[in-house]
C-alpha cells in the first residue's frame, strides 16, 4: 500500500475541476486540488466556503457529480468510501465516525476486519495490533484496554482512537478534518506531534483547521477555498508569516478576492 | 526561586474486576437467563411435583423451537436498526411452499432445503423493497406482512395442504424424531434449534458479517464513512431473517404432522418480538445478545403452558406475561443504559 515509487513532492491525490450539487446548492463549483507526497497541506476556508464537501470528497464519502479524482497516477471511479481507504487514503472525520456502544478494538477495525477465509474475525491478533498501535501514539492507560467501549472515553480519547485507526495499515495520506477542535491544549500539543511523526515517515497529511495560527504551524503549504471555488494557494515560504495569510483571507472575505501578487515567488 | 521538578503524574483510578468486566459485557445475556430461572422458579415452587418430573417439559421442547430460530435471527434485524413485522408471513409462505414440493414428489429434506433458500430470496424481496426504496422498515414489512400472507390465501383457496402418508419417512424423522434422555424426549427440531442458535452466536459475534451489522445499527454514517455497504448489511439482516422464517415454517408443518394451513406463522408475531424484547436486545440498535435471545424464547413460550401448571387459572396467563415483560424491561436497565 506504501507509495514507494512516488518521489517526494509527486502529485499523490489529484482532485481535477471538481463539482458537487447538493440539490440546487452548489457546494463545489470547479475546484482542483493536488496533494503531494511527504507535505503537510494545511486546507483553510470559511464557514459554507465548501471545506467540508471537499474533504468528505477526499474520504470519499461524496462522490462529484463532475470532474475526476486521479490517485497515483490512475483514475478512480467509482469513488466511494472504500475504494478511497483501498487507494490509501485514511480520513480522521470531524465527528471522529466511531460507534460508541463498541470497544476501541472493534472500532479500529471497522470496515476493515482481520478475519480468516470464512470471514470469522481474528479476535486476539486484533487486540495484539490495537495494543501496539495504542502505544505507538503514546495512548496508554491502565483506566482502559484495547476492550474498553468508546462511549465512556474522554474527547480527546476518541480522537486517539480515530488516529490509531487512520494509521493502521500504514496509508500513504492522513486526512485531519479539524483534530484539534474541542481538545484541550495538552491534547493538541499531542496530535501535532503525531502529525510531525507521520511527516517525518514520509507520509502525507492533509490537516483542516479553523485556527489559522495551528494550521500555520503545522503546514508545509496552503490551500484557501472561497465559495466553492480554489481561491489561493502557496508553500509557506511564500507568506511573510501567518498574518500575511490571516491578511490574505480577510480580504477574501471581504472583497471575494485576495491579493496573490504580495505572494513572494518560490522555486 | 527554584522549584523542584513536578513529580510524575499517577494515575490512581483502578482497574475493574473481572467479574465486572464480565457483567459489563454479558449483562444483557445474564439478566435474560436469570428472568428464565425465576419465572421457572415461580412455578414450581406453586407446583414442584408437577414441574421436576422430566417427562411435563416434552411439550415444551416441542413447541419451543420455532421461537427459538425466529427471536435468534430477529436479533440481527432490531441490532442493525431496522425492524420486520413480515416474518409470519414468510413462515406462512414457506411451509406453504414446502408442502407443495412435497406432494410434488420431492423428498423432505431436499424439499426443506429449497425452502430455505426461497425464504432467503423472498427476506432478500423485503429488504431491497425496504433498502432500495428507502421506506421505513415498520411500515414496509406491516403492508408486506398482509401483502404475502394475501397472496398465499389466494394461491391456497383458504385450503389446507396435507401429506400424511409422508409421515413415515426418513426427512420427517430428521425434524421430528426424538431422544429419551432420563425420561425426557429431547425431539430433533429442539436440537436444531439449538445448532441454530450456536450458528447465529458465531455470526454476530465473531464473523465480519455480524460485526458489521453492529456497526450499521450504531452508528451508520460512521459505518459508511469507514466504507461498510450498509445498503447491503440491511439486505443482509431480512435475508437472515427470511431463512429463518422459512425453516420456521417447514418445522411448524413437521409438528403438525405434515398439514400446512394457510394462518401457519401468524401466531409468532408478538411472541418473537416479546421474546426478543425479554431477551435483553434494546431497541435502539447497534448491541443485542443471541443467548439472551434464547432464553426470551424459553421464557414466553413457558409462561402460557407453565402458569396453568402452576394452578393459575387459564385467564391469569396474559397478565402473568405482561407482568414478565415489564419487570424484564426494568431488569434490563440494570444491565446498561445506551452509551453514546
Amino acid at each position: 500500500m506504501a507509495a514507494d515509487d512516488l518521489a517526494p513532492g509527486a502529485p499523490i491525490v489529484e482532485l481535477r475541476n471538481i463539482v458537487k450539487r447538493f440539490g440546487s446548492v452548489e457546494a463545489l463549483s470547479g475546484v482542483s486540488l493536488t496533494v503531494r507526497k511527504g507535505e503537510v497541506l494545511g486546507l483553510l476556508g470559511d464557514n459554507g466556503a465548501g471545506k467540508s464537501t471537499l474533504v468528505k470528497t477526499l474520504a470519499g464519502v461524496h462522490d462529484p457529480d463532475e470532474g475526476e479524482i486521479i490517485v497515483k497516477g490512475r483514475r478512480v471511479s467509482p469513488w466511494t468510501p472504500l475504494a478511497a481507504r483501498n487507494a490509501g487514503i485514511e480520513t480522521v472525520f470531524q465527528d471522529r465516525a466511531l460507534a460508541p456502544q463498541h470497544s476501541i478494538v472493534t472500532n479500529i477495525f471497522m470496515g476493515r476486519e482481520i478475519t480468516n477465509a470464512l470471514g470469522l474475525i481474528r479476535v486476539q491478533r486484533q487486540i495484539d495490533e490495537a495494543n501496539r498501535l495504542m502505544r505507538e501514539i503514546g495512548f496508554t492507560s491502565k483506566v482502559f484496554n484495547p476492550e474498553s467501549t468508546v462511549g465512556h472515553l474522554s474527547g480527546g480519547e476518541r480522537q486517539g482512537v480515530a488516529i490509531a485507526r487512520a494509521l493502521y495499515n500504514n496509508a500513504d495520506v492522513i486526512v485531519l478534518d479539524e483534530p484539534t477542535t474541542a481538545l484541550s491544549l495538552t491534547e493538541t500539543q499531542k496530535v501535532f506531534r503525531f502529525v510531525n511523526a507521520v511527516k517525518e515517515s514520509g507520509r502525507t497529511v492533509v490537516f483542516i483547521g479553523h485556527n489559522i495560527y495551528h494550521v500555520w504551524d503545522i503546514a508545509d503549504r496552503f490551500f484557501v477555498i472561497d465559495r466553492g471555488r480554489t481561491a489561493f494557494e502557496g508553500e509557506k515560504a511564500a507568506f511573510t508569516g501567518a498574518d500575511h495569510l490571516i491578511e490574505m483571507m480577510h480580504q477574501l472575505a471581504e472583497t471575494g478576492r485576495a491579493d496573490t501578487a504580495s505572494l513572494r515567488r518560490t522555486a | 526561586m527554584t522549584t523542584a521538578p513536578a513529580p510524575a503524574a499517577v494515575d490512581k483510578r483502578g482497574t475493574q474486576s473481572p467479574w465486572r468486566m464480565y457483567y459489563r459485557r454479558n449483562g444483557r445475556a445474564l439478566n435474560a437467563f436469570l428472568t428464565f430461572m425465576l419465572v421457572w422458579g415461580f412455578f414450581a415452587f406453586n407446583n414442584p411435583t408437577l414441574f421436576l418430573i422430566p417427562g411435563y417439559y416434552n411439550a415444551f421442547l416441542f413447541s419451543v423451537p420455532a421461537t427459538i430460530i425466529m427471536t435468534t435471527a430477529l436479533v440481527f434485524v432490531i441490532v442493525s436498526g431496522e425492524l420486520d413485522l413480515a416474518f409470519p408471513s414468510v413462515m406462512g409462505a414457506a411451509g406453504g411452499l414446502f408442502m407443495t414440493l412435497v406432494i410434488s414428489g420431492v423428498p423432505i429434506l431436499p424439499a426443506a432445503a429449497l425452502t430455505m433458500l426461497g425464504g432467503a430470496a423472498l427476506g432478500a424481496a423485503i429488504g431491497a423493497i425496504v433498502v432500495y426504496g428507502k421506506i421505513s422498515s415498520l411500515v414496509a414489512t406491516l403492508g408486506l406482512n398482509f401483502f404475502i400472507v394475501g397472496i398465499v390465501n389466494l394461491l391456497a383457496q383458504g385450503k389446507n395442504i396435507e401429506s400424511r402418508e409422508s409421515v413415515a419417512t426418513f426427512g420427517y424423522a430428521f425434524f421430528t424424531g426424538r431422544w429419551e434422555v432420563f425420561g425426557l424426549q429431547v425431539p430433533n427440531h429442539f436440537l436444531i434449534a439449538v445448532a441454530w442458535t450456536v450458528l447465529c452466536y458465531v455470526l454476530f459475534k465473531y464473523h465480519r458479517f455480524g460485526i458489521r451489522v453492529q456497526m450499521v445499527g450504531d452508528n451508520p454514517d460512521s459505518a459508511r464513512q469507514m466504507g461498510i455497504n450498509i445498503d447491503r448489511i440491511r439486505v443482509g439482516v431480512f435475508v437472515w431473517s427470511g431463512l429463518a422464517a422459512a425453516l420456521c415454517g417447514v418445522i411448524l408443518v413437521q409438528t403438525a404432522n405434515m398439514v400446512w394451513f394457510p394462518t401457519s406463522g401468524k401466531a409468532y408475531l408478538l411472541i418473537a418480538l416479546a421474546a426478543l424484547f425479554v431477551g435483553g436486545t434494546p431497541t435502539w440498535g447497534g448491541v443485542g445478545t443471541i443467548w439472551g435471545a434464547f432464553f426470551g424464547a424459553l421464557t414466553v413460550t413457558l409462561i402460557p403452558s407453565g402458569a396453568v401448571g402452576a394452578g393459575f387459572a387459564g385467564f391469569w396467563t396474559d397478565f402473568i406475561f405482561g407482568l414478565v415483560i415489564i419487570l424484564t424491561m426494568v431488569a434490563h436497565r440494570f444491565g446498561g443504559a445506551r452509551v453514546r
